[in-house]
């Protein structure tokens, strides 16, 4: 069951960041997808700064990059079938992110049931330890969701997203 | 008003990026978020990423700040909470804030942000954010 959790997890991987035109923007990258588990990553780069006398990336980048992280482990923790959709999202900023520095984001499905599931995640700027900030958020299976699922996957069984 | 600083964030290069415009109405200032290709978080529904959505209202949170007070420096965010209540679709986002309190360290925030009508918001951002209280630097002000 798990091997084929993780079998589907790894046919979709490649879309995680592609399938998103906002995470390519960002430059997002996926870095692992376990059932439950997600760990992506956002480069450093100049056109993410926030504040050009400090060099430090935009909060906004952190709360993507969590955004993303957290939704991703939702989707492995619901089995990799439903995409689903934030109901919410809490982020504590404990400290500026290392100018230069890349930024990673390790997310945790604790608990999905039914439509709903309970993500944790912390975002590091190379000592997970240190962390920059630190997340939870609530995921959901909606009827939007769940019809962009089935075009999704009627899309990559006919190859045009491959 | 701190309006040196709110140039500032807005010309910083993640700002900018986003095409984030402020819309100033006396003293009420509205965030506007112009659709972008590069915003969608899933092209199939399709709606706006839940990052690009909390980014641009933090962006608000923060411009609205500078603009009701004199401060030294940017407002950094301590600590955000985010609710989505309506998927964002691939169209403009608009989005107010609210200081709910603002004192010598840290201002207490409340941003809602909206599509076709604004009594159907599509998320909310409840936020504290560290500021440094200044000299105005608008003598006009």
């Amino acid at each position: 069951m798990t091997d084929d959790i993780q079998s589907r997890l790894d046919s979709i991987a490649p879309l995680i960041v592609d399938g998103s035109p906002h995470a390519v923007a960002l430059g997002l990258s996926l870095k692992a997808l376990t059932p439950g588990r997600a760990v992506m990553g956002a480069r450093y780069d100049e056109s993410l700064i926030g504040d050009p006398d400090t060099g430090t990336l935009h909060g906004g980048v952190v709360t993507a990059l969590l955004d993303h992280a957290c939704g991703m482990a939702a989707f492995a923790g619901f089995g990799a079938k439903d995409t689903p959709a934030t109901l919410d999202l809490r982020i504590d900023y404990l400290r500026p992110a290392k100018p230069g520095l890349d930024v990673t984001a390790e997310a945790s499905c604790l608990k999905s049931h039914g439509l709903v599931a309970f993500v944790r995640a912390t975002a590091h700027d190379g000592d997970p330890d240190d962390p920059v900030a630190i997340a939870q958020a609530a995921f959901m299976i909606t009827k939007a969701s769940k019809l962009a699922q089935e075009r999704a996957r009627r899309a990559y069984t006919e190859g045009r997203m491959e | 008003m701190s309006q040196v600083l709110i140039e500032t964030l807005m010309s910083a290069p993640y700002v900018a990026r986003f095409g984030v415009r402020l819309e100033r109405k006396g003293n009420e200032l509205t965030g506007v978020l112009p659709f972008a290709d590069h915003l969608v978080g899933n092209p199939l529904i399709p709606a706006l990423h839940g990052g690009a959505v909390g980014a641009f209202l933090e962006i608000v949170a923060s411009a609205s700040l500078l603009a009701s007070q004199p401060l030294q420096r940017l407002p950094k965010p301590i600590d955000v909470a985010i609710d989505y209540l309506r998927p964002a679709r691939a169209q403009d986002v608009y989005a107010r804030a609210v200081v709910a309190r603002s004192g010598r360290r840290v201002a207490n925030v409340r941003v809602e942000a909206w599509q076709n009508r604004i009594d159907a918001p599509v998320a909310t951002l409840h936020g504290h954010f560290l500021i440094t209280p200044g000299q105005d630097d608008t003598a006009a002000d």
